[in-house]
């Protein structure tokens, strides 16, 4: 089948993130031709560069200064061509992508993990305890879910317009409570590292922090590290009622494996569990398990990734 | 002014999801809750109401059983309950949000307070899905909201990070787990909430167009079995670990 497909590109600290080549890989796979918009201008360079790419529509305006989903949606449904849309299933991602449905009166489905000719689509529900398998008519919106298609390669050389829009926002931001942290967030990370109430204290996070920027890894924690300490941002909380995270590794340390945790991290690829003891249920879902403490385990840990990932 | 909040009934987070005939089991689940993001909202609403708004309406979509979410809300709180009947398994974004807003017309009400997401559909198309039909503002990620005079504030997670924003007309909110305590009923709330009459509506008596349904569901199924995990006694493993994390899984 072939029809038109937009894709609206995702960002990540003013550059574009990986999964906007993984949506092109998506769509190339079922269509096209394929074009990118990118709203705010922001990785356009980078978007045309990625081949199977046969247009980039750079959206610029003020609405896009602070983040109001319904402007932001409004200013980019114009430039929507063909009956496939699809967006990251990032917080923001569907967001605009069930505004832009929506205003079209397509049907939209969120974070599908596999697309078909047809189409068909599959995607997890009850926090990873179900699959569904859907047949969604076109035209139609999609989110898809990060590291869960193949990424189109670099090659192309798309032409890129740029458009100017003004759109209303009527969301006014009046004060930055905190910025969004410097370090990368857990839902877009390769890879994880979680640490739980069996941390101890705040404060021994650092172990933690040091790993992750060895390897470039995000921090996450459970609730109860969330709930108990100030100091550890609900922004790192996964699970049910946090993040729902898909890593290709995910490490757990000093973390239970309660349900409501596990609901947010159990579809990563792999998982890494520590925790001193053997009978934890985190053990459960672990592809690997190491019952120790985090103390002899986190420079343990350090010494041997770091060796080998800079082989 | 009002204050509607969309409460889904959905499987106890504890819940065992079995899958039999290719659809999740429903008589197998013992125990059925509010979502847990939609507490949240609600909690948020009834601080509203608490600072002067006039009406508090409780709204689900779902089959007979998920009245009880109204009655619960009831007892925290709720003036209104509505209930939109159906005995649909399946709904696609299309169909759930019309029916959603017009409850929401019905209602009067134009601050709308919402989960982020279900906790079965984990899909968080509803509420931008509703503000867009309805023409309102919409803000995600909310974790706490105040309301002063006729503009509303709010704390959000935005694209930036945390924010404090401000909107002034029709807004849905969709909340997040936020740091406030979620309040139990007292025994007079719950007697009272006993006593409250639900509005119970067929999709019929809605007087909207249900055109045909765009999305269908084909199957349930388990999620694939994971092999067995490897279990390592001590620090001293971490090396022959790291390296099936290099060899066998190819994560890293
Ligand atoms: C509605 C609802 C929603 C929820 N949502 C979430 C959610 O989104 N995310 C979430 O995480 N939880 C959530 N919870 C809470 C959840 O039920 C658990 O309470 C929580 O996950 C426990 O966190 P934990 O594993 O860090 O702590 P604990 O359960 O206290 O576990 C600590 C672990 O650390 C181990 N340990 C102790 N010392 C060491 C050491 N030195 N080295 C190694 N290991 C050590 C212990 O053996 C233990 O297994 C929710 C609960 C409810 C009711
Ligand atoms: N059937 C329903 N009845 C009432 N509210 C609903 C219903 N479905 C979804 N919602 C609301 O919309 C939110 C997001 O749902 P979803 O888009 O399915 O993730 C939920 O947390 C509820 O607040």
């Amino acid at each position: 089948m072939i029809m038109d497909i937009t894709i609206i590109s995702e960002v990540s600290n003013d550059s574009l993130h990986p999964v906007t080549a993984q949506m092109v890989g998506a769509a190339s796979s079922i269509g096209g031709p394929v074009s990118v918009i990118c709203p705010g201008g922001f990785g356009s360079v980078e978007a045309a560069k990625i081949a199977g790419v046969s247009k980039v529509i750079s959206i610029e305006g003020d609405c896009f200064d602070s983040y109001d989903s319904m402007a932001w949606s409004g200013a980019i449904e114009p430039f929507i061509e063909g009956d496939l849309v699809l967006t990251s299933s990032s917080t923001l991602g569907r967001e605009i992508s069930s505004a832009i449905a929506a205003k079209k009166g397509f049907p939209v489905v969120q974070d599908i993990t596999s697309l078909d000719d047809g189409i068909s689509v599959t995607r997890s529900i009850f926090s990873g305890k179900a699959i569904e398998e859907l047949e969604v008519s076109v035209p139609c919106v999609l989110s898809i879910r990060a590291n869960s298609f193949q990424p189109a390669d670099v090659g192309g050389e798309a032409e890129i317009s740029t458009v100017n829009v003004s759109q209303q926002v009527s969301v006014a931001v009046k004060e930055a409570l905190a910025k969004a942290g410097e370090r990368l967030d857990v839902a877009e990370a390769d890879i994880v590292i979680s640490g739980g109430r069996g941390m101890g204290n705040p404060s021994n996070f650092s172990h933690l922090y040091e790993l992750a920027d060895e390897i470039g890894a995000a921090v996450g924690a459970s609730r109860a590290a969330v709930d108990t300490w100030e100091e550890i941002p609900h922004s790192m909380q996964v699970g049910q009622t946090g993040k729902t995270v898909t890593p290709n590794l995910y490490i757990a340390v000093g973390i239970s494996g309660a349900i409501q945790h596990l609901a947010g991290m159990r579809s990563s690829k792999y998982i890494l569990a520590i925790n001193k003891d053997p009978e934890a249920p985190i053990f459960g879902i672990a592809d690997y398990g190491i019952v120790a403490t985090w103390e002899e385990s986190i420079p343990a840990l350090k010494e041997h990734l770091s060796a080998i990932m800079s082989d | 002014m009002g204050v509607a909040v969309l409460l889904k009934q959905v499987p106890d987070t504890t819940a065992k999801i079995s899958v039999s005939g290719s659809r999740v089991d429903e008589s197998a689940i013992t125990k059925w809750s509010i979502s847990p993001y939609d507490e949240y909202a609600l909690e948020s609403a009834i601080a509203l109401k608490e600072s002067g708004v006039d009406e508090l309406v409780a709204i689900t979509c779902g089959p007979q059983r998920a009245s009880k979410c109204l009655t619960e809300a009831a007892s925290v709180g709720a003036d209104r309950l509505i209930h939109i009947l159906t005995d649909a398994d399946f709904m696609d974004s299309c169909t759930l949000q019309s029916i959603l807003s017009s409850a929401i017309q019905r209602s009067g009400c134009d601050i709308v307070l919402c989960g982020k997401q279900a906790a079965d559909t984990n899909s968080g198309s509803t509420g931008p899905g509703v503000a867009s039909l309805l023409g309102y503002s919409c803000v995600g990620s909310v974790t706490e909201i105040s309301m002063d005079g006729s503009k509303i504030s709010a704390t959000r997670l935005g694209n930036t990070g945390l924010e404090k924003i401000e909107v002034g007309g029709p807004c849905v909110f969709t909340f997040d787990k936020g740091e406030v305590e979620l309040r139990r009923p007292n025994v007079r709330g719950i007697m009272m909430a006993k006593k409250k009459p639900i509005e119970s509506i067929g999709i019929e008596e809605l007087g909207i167009e249900i055109g045909s349904p765009k999305t269908s569901l084909k199957s349930h199924v388990s999620p694939p079995e994971k092999p067995p995990g490897q279990k390592f006694e001590g620090a001293g493993s971490i090396e022959i670990v790291v390296s099936k994390l290099r060899d066998e899984a190819n994560v890293i």
